[in-house]
């Protein structure tokens, strides 16, 4: 395994997505696009995926960058700082995993659209509250030489916008993957109107048709494909939320600097200095943990579940802390919807909920460590 | 054992001499007061195989893996020392020795001594001969370690040293001291400290144990009436001691936040320590409790890794120290709770069914007062990291 450190590559990478980033989607951008009721930036994504970052895990047959796991989340904790609106995890990270579990001509041309931009995706699998897939209640019933699938998904994040879904439903044996059109007959997508102001759907599957050549992986077996694909997007968007936690922790820093009161700055206090400074602390050992997840991934996938669970259980958890700690510091100002603290706070509940809380994966850990 | 060696050929050969070498006694990852071998002139050893396994790693430079081999250590790059601890790991191998030579004077003798120092003090360290204490606190100079009043008159080819340390560990046990003296009573006062190291033979030097809440006395009063110096017996330059003691204090905040990963002792998961006293844990809020400990702990671990990394790749964040003291002693105080919580009323008797484990949570609350307190680490996280005002 690479060592616990940012290679020289990926460290050119993030002062790159970085410098891109500020420039083209600041968090004034999601403001934007919250006030246009835009869930959705085109342009931006082609730019995506123009730089590579949409092929980020797309094998170079596929005309993708190929950059493993620890790229993606170094792209995709540069994306948290900022705050950017894209389908980065559910399409580049959550679908290309998936499509890189089936070996065949179906699967490398899917793989070269989500290169190329041509396509977006979203991953249809919560039906209640929780993130639970083994609990999928959606049947897709045999029906000649293909299926038939009804019922309810929500929070499908991406999902309104997407051009194809990954659906989980239960097959008469097990759970199978489906990758159909969003736009097929019988899909009825209801945008969420989401507190992160950034796309999610609930949506209603009413006797729709699937093919064999639909299902991705093997019938009954969706885990093969489905479990590589959710460690993924763990692991992405444990990076997005550890991102969100410093870009919250640097605005923070920033305001207090500033803000007099008292006649000084308020950072000259050592109660803030402390809060801060502890805040800084907890960031400092999500990091790792994101850090460690991306190499488990790129060098040992079939272990990395412990290490994938572990990194989201953190960034949850100081993703969390740190937008308190925003507001908090920020005073009332903090509390107003003009000031950005609010959208960071918003983006991390939202984040905290996707694909497992920290109970879910605090069970997963506890589970791998002998409770 | 080459640098060159490659890292699965440096594996084969170490894991081939630990089994030939390693008696079975020495093999039972045993982190308790009692399996500690501390060296120096006085030490009884616990068993001859305790005597053997030291003598055994002390030829191979195995105490001090990574230090040169000119000064009795084995020169182990970093690649090669996580294999060393991952096959120690394995077969639940004790540390042969652990010392204050070994965690605090040994990397700042490497990084500040002459050569001949390096010479002249560092073997005795690694062979387990010469136990060290730390002369840093005093009454008067606790956070404040700067403000130190012991003095050392400069009479020509000696310093004549008076005047009282506290909180020395294990003063009592060791051969010779590290301490911060004041040499120049006019300077500003992080300017007129020096860093000398004394013999506890020395006439004049006094200690005294200090009986703490976890009912032993690792700490001592340490007092020093007209001691003889002379004048070699300095690290560094005259009236320059506070870099060397800030150096070293790195190296102890270092050693002190690793015991908080729970990665030592071949990191036994606490749910695994817990089932073993509750034979499963049926108490949904300590389980929950536990488990979130568990995830920090592994996280803290691996953050001790990426440091390492760095610090190896020259990437190293020099206050980083102060952030894994306070994240490691934090969570080990969390962990001694749990712990006792799992152990109910078996925990509240002193040598009860769970031996010292009263004793243990006790002297974990020294963690995050020792080497610099939680709140300093965090003024200095707040000053030298995020660069907010003093």
């Amino acid at each position: 395994m690479e060592k616990l450190v940012l290679t020289e590559e990926e460290t050119m990478l993030a002062d790159m997505a970085r410098g891109y980033l500020d420039g083209a989607a600041p968090v004034a951008k999601l403001r934007k696009m919250r006030d246009a009721g835009d869930t959705h930036d085109a342009a931006l994504w082609k730019e995506m995926a123009e730089m590579g970052w949409a092929g980020v895990l797309v094998p170079e047959a596929q005309g993708g960058s190929d950059m493993g796991y620890a790229a993606a989340n170094v792209l995709a904790r540069e994306m948290g700082k900022t705050l950017t609106v894209s389908p980065f995890i559910s399409s580049a990270v959550i679908a290309a995993t998936a499509l890189r579990q089936v070996a065949d001509a179906r699967a490398e041309a899917a793989l070269a659209r989500i290169a190329a931009g041509e396509a977006t995706y979203a991953l249809a699998v919560d039906e209640g509250i929780k993130f639970d897939p083994e609990a999928t209640q959606m049947t897709a019933r045999a029906d000649g030489n293909g299926f038939r699938l009804s019922g309810k998904k929500q929070f499908v994040v991406d999902g309104a916008m997407a051009d194809r879904l990954l659906v989980l439903a239960r097959t008469e044996n097990g759970l199978t993957l489906f990758d159909i059109p969003a736009d097929r007959a019988g899909v009825t997508r209801d945008r969420s109107n989401m507190i992160d102001a950034r796309d999610a759907a609930r949506i209603t599957f009413d006797d729709v048709e699937a093919t064999g050549e639909d299902v991705l992986g093997q019938v009954d077996q969706a885990m093969n494909v489905l479990k590589p694909a959710l460690m993924a997007g763990q692991g992405a968007l444990a990076a997005e939320m550890t991102g969100l936690a410093a870009g919250a922790f640097d605005m923070t820093v920033g305001y207090i600097k500033e803000r007099k009161q008292f006649g000084v700055e308020i950072a000259r206090f050592q109660a803030l200095q402390h809060r801060a400074a502890h805040l800084w602390c907890e960031i400092e050992v999500t990091a790792s943990a994101i850090l460690n997840a991306g190499r488990m991934m790129d060098a040992d996938p079939e272990n990395a579940a412990l290490a994938v669970s572990l990194a989201k259980a953190r960034a949850t958890q100081t993703a969390t802390l740190a937008v308190q700690e925003g507001v908090q510091m920020h005073g009332g100002i903090g509390m107003t919807d003009a000031y950005d603290m609010g959208f960071y706070m918003k983006r991390a509940r939202v984040g905290a909920e996707w694909l497992g809380d920290y109970s879910y994966h605090a069970e997963q850990v506890a589970a791998a460590r002998g409770f | 054992m080459s640098a060159e060696t490659t890292p699965d050929a440096f594996r084969d050969e170490l894991r081939a001499w630990l089994e030939e070498n390693c008696p079975q006694e020495m093999r039972d990852g045993k982190m308790t007061e009692n399996g500690i071998c501390w060296g120096g002139k006085n030490w009884q050893f616990t068993s001859d195989a305790q005597k053997q396994w030291l003598e055994r790693c002390a030829a191979r430079g195995y105490t001090v893996p990574t230090w040169p081999k000119d000064y009795g250590g084995a020169g182990l790059n970093r690649a090669q020392e996580k294999i060393f601890h991952q096959e120690m790991d394995r077969i639940n191998a004790r540390k042969p020795l652990q010392s204050f030579g070994i965690w605090m004077l040994g990397p700042a003798l490497l990084h500040f001594g002459s050569h001949e120092q390096k010479l002249h003090y560092l073997p005795p360290i690694a062979r387990g001969e010469i136990r060290w204490c730390q002369g840093y606190s005093e009454p008067g100079a606790g956070s404040d370690l700067a403000n130190v009043q012991t003095r050392g008159e400069d009479r020509g080819d000696h310093w004549l040293v008076n005047g009282q340390k506290i909180w020395t560990s294990y003063a009592d046990k060791a051969d010779w001291i590290f301490a911060l003296v004041r040499t120049d009573r006019e300077a500003p006062k992080h300017k007129g400290i020096s860093f000398l190291l004394m013999n506890m033979e020395d006439a004049g030097v006094d200690t005294r144990p200090i009986k703490m809440i976890s009912g032993i006395s690792p700490f001592c009063e340490t007092f020093f009436t007209d001691v003889k110096v002379p004048k070699d017996q300095i690290v560094g330059e005259e009236n320059r001691g506070w870099d060397v003691a800030k150096y070293l204090l790195t190296h102890e905040r270092e050693m002190i936040s690793g015991g908080g990963a729970g990665l030592s002792g071949g990191g036994r998961a606490l749910g695994a320590v817990i089932n073993d006293t509750m034979e499963g844990i049926s108490d949904a809020t300590l389980r929950a409790d536990a488990m979130r400990c568990e995830i920090d702990s592994l996280a803290i671990g691996l953050t001790l890794e990426r440091y390492k990394d760095q610090a190896e790749a020259g990437q190293g964040a020099g206050d980083a120290s102060a952030m894994l003291k306070y994240m490691g002693t934090e969570l080990n105080k969390r962990r001694h709770e749990l712990m006792m919580t799992a152990g109910g009323s078996d925990a509240l008797e002193w040598d009860g069914p769970l031996g010292n484990r009263a004793g243990d949570w006790l002297r974990t609350k020294a963690n995050s007062i020792e080497g610099g307190t939680s709140e300093v680490m965090l003024s200095i996280v707040s000053r030298r990291v995020l660069g907010l005002p003093g």
